[in-house]
């Protein structure tokens, strides 16, 4: 049975996971290869690893890391930050990472995502969307955000996810930053909704601080990932507990051990 | 022992050759038919849309060299499917060495597709599979699937039972990715290299 997939999240600043709360105050919780080579042995089902480096310096650093990254680890990878031509996609792609998260530039330009998914092949092409509740001149409305998350943009989050999928992406990467950082679970009646509309994959990310925010995730969310990072990179739940969590609670997950 | 990796238009291989880096397999990437005939290994991976890949192996004449082979050669997610005789996937003529047409996954209420993820593997009928836990899970990027047929060696099942693995003569093939399948896909890759 297909299972559901957990993921932890490493934002990587010179070769190095760090993680703030609502993306600022950045804490170091180490090595970015080992840390994913780690979570590749406790089971984890997925990586992604975020550049937040914005310099051209950084960006070398972070195709370097990408290729260790690859050599190392045997279970699939997506990268993103920063990504915005097909030249980038490229030298991520032959580095070795499986798939690619793009999001102010799809947000920028909806036909970078047409390109990528003709150039590449749909699987490979993530569209990440950075989404929060915000009041509008129609009432509260789910609006994407770029940079980040600090910059609204006049987008509605729910057409949006459609839209990304018509062009061609071939999963999509939906952050709510009203829950990101405050571990009281995901965003549930937003995911499943996006999920509900959507043919593709959804990984649901932000808000995760226990076990059973998971477990919701998946089934009233209808997530079909799960992901995280400081819960994992500070051991506050260790992949294997949650794998065997959900998997008691008859939730088809992959057990390794 | 020489392995050749298969070089054509499909996608990139990058992490296929990590993967025999790995294991401490030496490799040639290359679409040179001496090589590829005088190999001990074919590896024939893949990742992209069937009618363009089976265009250019048409191109350069690898249709006809991958069917000659006579040494194990082992097709990989769009390499197993360009392996069989035809896929639904622009409607393309593929190079037949496994008689069996690749289709596209129903629609059902519920059923994304592609099916994307990790999925458990069964009912094992090959070498490839020796020393694999039952039920192996192993990782499938795909939106078309071989139905179960005379030369499935392991089955999988999404939306409906499809082919894991097939196996004819000295043809293996897998449409799950081994390469990033985790210590089940390298156990895979391993056997394949230890025929």
């Amino acid at each position: 049975m297909l299972t559901k997939r957990i993921i932890p999240c490493l934002d990587v600043k010179d070769g190095r996971t760090v993680k703030g709360v609502n993306f600022v105050n950045l804490r170091d919780a180490g090595d970015a290869v080992e840390l994913g080579a780690m979570y590749a042995e406790h089971g984890a089902d997925e990586l992604v690893y975020l550049d937040i480096t914005a310099t051209i310096d950084g960006r070398s650093t972070f195709i370097e890391l990408v290729r260790r990254v690859a050599h190392t680890i045997n279970i699939p990878f997506t990268v993103g930050g920063g990504i915005s031509s097909i030249g980038d996609v490229s030298a991520l792609l032959h580095a070795g990472a499986d798939k690619v998260s793009i999001n102010s530039a799809a947000v920028r330009n909806p036909d970078l995502i047409n390109e990528l998914s003709l150039e590449f092949g749909s699987q490979c092409i993530v569209v990440a969307i950075d989404t929060r509740y915000t009041l509008t001149e129609n009432g509260h409305e789910h609006i994407v955000h770029t940079h980040g998350g600090r910059k609204p943009t006049e987008i509605r989050t729910i057409p949006w996810a459609k839209e990304v999928e018509e062009r061609g992406a071939g999963e999509i990467l939906l952050t709510s930053m009203d829950t990101d950082g405050t571990k009281n679970g995901f965003a549930l009646e937003l995911t499943a909704t996006v999920s509900g509309n959507a043919n593709i994959p959804v990984i649901a990310s932000g808000g995760a601080g226990n076990m059973d925010h998971f477990y919701d995730v998946f089934t009233s969310g209808k997530a079909d990932a799960g992901l995280a990072a400081s819960i994992f990179h500070f051991r506050e739940i260790d992949i294997p507990d949650l794998k065997k969590y959900l998997n008691d609670r008859n939730l088809p997950v992959r057990m390794t051990k | 022992m020489k392995t050749v990796i298969i070089k054509y238009n499909a996608g990139n291989v990058q992490s296929v050759m990590y993967a025999l880096d790995r294991i401490g397999a030496t490799y040639l990437y290359t679409d040179n038919e001496e090589e590829i005939r005088s190999a001990d290994k074919v590896i024939f991976p893949g990742v992209g849309e069937a009618s363009t890949a089976m265009n250019y192996l048409r191109k350069v004449g690898l249709d006809k060299v991958i069917p000659s082979l006579k040494q194990p050669v082992f097709g990989t997610c769009i390499g197993m499917q360009l392996m069989c005789r035809f896929s639904e996937e622009n409607n393309t003529e593929c190079m037949g060495i496994f008689n069996v047409d690749v289709k596209r996954f129903p629609a059902v209420p519920g059923m994304k597709v592609p099916h994307m993820g990790w999925n458990n593997i069964m009912d094992y009928k090959t070498v490839l599979a020796g020393d694999l836990p039952d039920n192996a899970y192993v990782y499938f990027v795909h939106s078309y699937a071989a139905p179960v047929c005379e030369y499935t060696v392991a089955s999988c099942e999404y939306v409906l039972p499809f082919s894991a693995m097939l196996q004819k003569d000295n043809f293996y093939a897998a449409q799950f990715h081994c390469e990033i399948s985790g210590n089940a896909g390298q156990k895979i890759m391993e056997n394949f290299l230890n025929i």
